[in-house]
């Protein structure tokens, strides 16, 4: 693995091998040294071009427990607002030495122009691209989902196992999320079954080309209509991204499409409530549901941790192929650094 | 492997491996006067299945219990960098931890002594042991570091260029100690 761009980069295995790393992860933070100094010497930048705690925040705190050195960069307050491109942004970290650019920007596939342009020998983390991805946080819903249905919240216990035939009922805004696009990628390769609902407003053109099932429904979803669910997980209405012309009024969103106290009695004993957060209460979401014993939600940010520490991990622990070829610098970066760097990687 | 190599010879076979551990119990026990305090922590793969079977022959031998666990070191190795990424083994303390406790880490082979400095390491991060012992079922030597096992199954001098690999019936289906290789300059 030399870049996580996509939930769909994963194939089956490498994905329960994230997974299994992301559990030694967890069990070094129950520790009372929670640092490791498996990175240290390597820098990871976090480029966040739009806002972010949580994903920064778990990113940074991943990087830090494995003793990398870690820049943050954020878009306000940087170059960026003086106009500097993506490219010149990307030549300027290359040449600070980053093993690792953690990226979140808002448009769809920067992470994989900067990925796949040569501007940068780096590896490239997709922290959220606009509507498209967000492979982390699929992978740490994944990890989530596996510790709770397959391991019985055992710690460990559901090592080198996948997801297969677990039913997942992914609910909101599936439009605007690319929370949603990524689990839906990564939970189907590691064999779960997904439904998909959300008002017709809210579901992207071509949903019907994702291996998921997908319902206007959300009644009917939870009481079987695609198989007693296994966890359910709501999604934000992202308000900021709709300018309200995607339903009449949030009342009757929630109403139809929100996780209140009537549908969490519906749903079987053993079913989990996952949201990726930030929450709406009282939208998406009621405060009952967001607080009840089956919630995972404060139990994801602390996974989230544990699974971006394995894929760090995975992405810059072994040697480095020689053969990724020379960074095309346009001339910006000059020869003596280029040098500098190859004697440092030996 | 080393079991398929044509010019592997078989070096240990299970009755002396099961004679070995017996010695290398008798003289923890020994050593330690008795099994007070002692925690057996095995390296993986086949450090674990050793320091389970001592754990097993030291309850035999004294009727204590004695706890066997398991100490991952990949992500304290200083080579990290020179081999394609490692997968993690698992750690698995003992419910009495480490602090204030004899611990014995348990390996097949002691060979450069850089897996033992990465044991060391994290072992410090899970707490202060009294005291830290090493045994080891096979001592090849080539030390790259000034560390040395107290308790040895067996000597094996060895040439730099030859491979020893440690087979166990846990792991691969029987004991036995094979060693291949080395002589007119092999190159592995």
């Amino acid at each position: 693995m030399r870049h996580l761009l996509s939930a769909a980069d994963l194939g089956r295995d490498q994905a329960v091998q994230v997974l299994d790393v992301a559990e030694q992860m967890a069990a070094t933070q129950q520790r009372e040294i929670k640092k490791l100094p498996t990175l240290r010497g390597r820098t990871v930048v976090n480029l966040f071009f739009e806002d972010s705690t949580r994903t920064r925040i778990s990113f940074e705190a991943a990087a830090k427990r494995l003793s990398a050195d870690v820049i943050n960069f954020t878009a306000r307050g940087s170059s960026v607002s003086k106009g500097e491109s993506l490219k010149d942004t990307a030549l300027t970290l290359e040449a600070m030495g980053a093993d690792a650019v953690v990226v979140r920007h808002h448009a769809p596939g920067a992470p994989h122009r900067l990925a796949t342009a040569g501007w940068t020998r780096g590896s490239v983390v997709n922290a959220g691209d606009g509507t498209h991805e967000h492979p982390t946080q699929a992978l740490l819903d994944a990890f989530t989902l596996r510790r709770h249905l397959v391991g019985g919240t055992v710690p460990g216990a559901a090592t080198g196992a996948d997801l297969a035939g677990q039913r997942v009922v992914i609910a909101g805004d599936v439009l605007h999320s690319r929370v949603a696009r990524s689990n839906v990628l990564l939970l189907h390769t590691l064999g779960a079954h997904v439904v998909l609902v959300a008002p017709p407003t809210l579901l992207p053109v071509g949903v019907e080309a994702w291996p998921c099932a997908t319902s206007y429904d959300l009644d009917a979803v939870l009481e079987g209509a695609f198989g007693e669910p296994d966890a359910v997980m709501m999604l934000r209405v992202q308000r900021e991204r709709q300018n309200a012309a995607f339903f009449p009024s949030a009342r009757e969103y929630s109403r139809r499409y929100g996780l209140d106290v009537r549908r969490l009695g519906m749903l079987p004993r053993h079913t989990i409530v996952m949201h990726p957060g930030p929450m709406n209460r009282g939208l998406e979401i009621s405060a009952a549901a967001a607080d009840s014993a089956r919630s995972t939600i404060v139990e994801q940010v602390s996974n989230g941790v544990a699974v971006r520490m394995a894929v760090l991990y995975l992405l810059l622990s072994g040697r480095k192929d020689p053969a990724t070829g020379p960074v095309v610098t346009g001339g910006r970066t000059g020869g003596a650094d280029g040098a500098t760097r190859k004697d440092r990687r030996r | 492997m080393a079991e398929t190599r044509p010019d592997a010879r078989t070096v240990l076979d299970a009755g002396e491996i099961r004679r070995a551990l017996t010695r290398v119990a008798h003289e923890l026990l020994e050593h330690n006067k008795g099994p007070r305090d002692l925690v057996l922590l095995g390296i993986p793969t086949r450090g674990v299945a050793l320091a389970r079977r001592l754990a097993a022959r030291l309850a035999e031998i004294e009727d204590a219990e004695v706890p066997s666990g398991s100490l991952d070191v990949t992500m304290y190795r200083d080579d990290l960098r020179r081999h394609p990424t490692r997968s993690l083994g698992v750690t698995e303390v003992p419910p009495g931890g480490v602090d204030d406790k004899v611990v014995v880490l348990v390996d097949d082979v002691l060979f450069s002594g850089r897996t033992i400095r990465a044991a060391l390491d994290a072992l410090s991060d899970l707490g202060r042991p009294r005291v830290v012992r090493l045994a080891v079922l096979v001592d090849r030597g080539h030390r790259e570091l000034p560390i040395r096992a107290d308790h040895v199954g067996k000597n094996l001098p060895t040439s730099h260029a030859e491979r020893v690999k440690v087979l166990l019936e846990e792991t691969d289906g029987s004991d036995a100690v094979v060693i291949a290789g080395g002589r007119s300059g092999d190159p592995t």
